[in-house]
């Protein structure tokens, strides 16, 4: 392969430094990130070897169990990964963490004065499959007051992170919820100037997929970066 | 620390053997979807991504030393590996924000080739993957901030190119993760062909500091006359 990536796609990402996001201020780069004419490696396009990873791994609601079930709405959380060519991303690991039903982390340092769930860990993971799907079973999470400023309330949401085929296709993000009345009010979501990109982060509630008997569907899908890096196995028609 | 049922093993994948990918060039490839914009990490990632190193009592799949070689006395052995070939390579440093605090929830990931220069494309006997990770602040609020990963020293990847290691950083805070690379002291680096696109005056950010045997320490500034230099990548 050549040196093809040229730069991220930086319309489609939140601003670096966002005051209202008051943790930026002292943590986000003042100085642009140098753009390359070429030069890096394969590491650019590569995906890491990841581990083997257990199917329970992928369901929140069985891998924090200690003596029964979470508390809360049980939900799946599915959706494909694709690059901006629209053409599956496989193999990317996906990893999610949350809070609980409640709106509060296991995390040690959360202080927030709601319960903890001792059948609750919060978060999970899986390997994209070879049609660029996932799918996660989890407990829909609360939403949760942060000290940003006065009365700050993080709408529900998912932390997900993903590492595709090398650097290009490395995102962290979060998904969030349709109808959430928070939405409009949350920095972090509105970090992302155009509200149709923002929109991306929303996810769809999808009575199709939703399991009788069982559990409501959301769906997210999600858009890589770095379509020249998406591998192909040699000898496959890939058009 | 009770491991949590069925959370994880830590099995290599040993995808059924060599792939051999074609990775297309991206100006043939017309973009039909929108990217979905990035996000922070948060401050409460470290459960979820790095729960090991933040003493979580939950399977870790991904560690801190990419190759062997974990010294006896070493605090934060355990890594499990069998040595891999080449020098032996500890790195650490810590990530300071923009009034020049250590950072204590940042995450940080390396790429890096092995000895040889060759990146880690399938399961390999000596353990080597090419990739760590390690979330700052981890020995807790009384505990240092340094990273600290166990490797061997990455080969060169190509003619000209110097021997470097890819860091990819996030945290609370950052709503795009930043991505630079680490250089060695004592290097050859004129003729590296990302080195060279860095303006002069700032490629020091670059390089890492020799302080022991074996030893360099790198550290990142976010902000401030020592800013490091991030790539758009």
């Amino acid at each position: 392969m050549g040196d093809i990536r040229n730069g991220r796609s930086w319309s489609d990402m939140p601003d670096t430094s966002f005051p209202d996001y008051r943790s930026t201020s002292l943590r986000a780069p003042t100085q642009a990130p140098v753009r390359l004419d070429g030069g890096w490696d394969d590491a650019v396009a590569l995906t890491p070897l990841w581990p083997r990873l257990a199917d329970t791994d992928a369901d929140l609601t069985v891998n924090g169990r200690v003596n029964g079930d979470p508390i809360g709405e049980r939900i799946v959380v599915e959706g494909h990964l694709r690059d901006e060519a629209s053409r599956p991303v496989s193999g990317a690991l996906i990893e999610i963490w949350q809070a609980n039903a409640s709106g509060r982390y296991i995390h040690r340092e959360e202080i927030h004065p709601a319960p903890l769930d001792p059948n609750f860990l919060g978060a999970g993971r899986c390997l994209s499959n070879a049609d660029g799907s996932y799918r996660f079973i989890t407990i829909k999470p609360g939403s949760y007051p942060w000290g940003n400023h006065r009365n700050a309330w993080r709408p529900a949401h998912i932390h997900f992170s993903i590492f595709g085929a090398g650097l290009a296709q490395r995102l962290v993000t979060q998904m969030y919820f349709p109808g959430d009345p928070t939405l409009p009010y949350d920095p972090i979501f509105n970090s992302t100037p155009d509200a149709a990109v923002r929109n991306r982060l929303i996810s769809r509630f999808s009575m199709e997929e939703t399991v009788p008997e069982w559990a409501h569907c959301y769906k997210f899908d999600i858009t890589l970066a770095g379509a020249y890096a998406t591998p192909f196995e040699e000898g496959h028609d890939h058009g | 620390m009770a491991d949590l049922p069925g959370f994880g093993s830590m099995d290599l994948d040993d995808r059924g053997g060599p792939h051999v990918f074609v990775y297309e060039d991206r100006r043939s490839v017309p973009a039909t979807a929108g990217l979905t914009p990035s996000q922070t990490v948060g401050p409460f990632f470290a459960y979820g991504l790095t729960p090991g190193t933040y003493g979580y009592p939950h399977a870790e799949i991904h560690r801190s030393e990419l190759a062997g070689g974990v010294q006896p006395d070493d605090p934060h052995a355990g890594g499990g590996y069998v040595p891999g070939a080449g020098t032996h390579l500890a790195v650490e440093g810590q990530v300071f924000d923009g009034a020049d605090v250590p950072i204590h929830d940042a995450l940080v990931e390396i790429i890096q080739a092995d000895a040889d220069g060759h990146h880690a494309r399938a399961r390999r006997n000596d353990g080597f993957t090419g990739y760590g990770r390690y979330g700052t602040g981890s020995e807790g609020p009384n505990g240092d901030t340094r990273f600290r990963f166990r490797t061997v020293k990455p080969g060169a990847t190509g003619p000209g190119r110097a021997p470097s290691i890819t860091f990819i950083i996030t945290m609370r805070g950052l709503l795009n993760h930043c991505i630079t690379r680490m250089y060695f002291p004592g290097d050859d680096h004129t003729a590296d062909p990302v080195f060279n696109q860095v303006p002069p005056e700032r490629r020091s950010t670059l390089v890492a500091t020799e302080i022991g045997p074996g030893r360099v320490r790198f550290d990142i500034h976010m902000q401030g006359e020592k800013e490091t230099v991030f790539f758009d990548l």
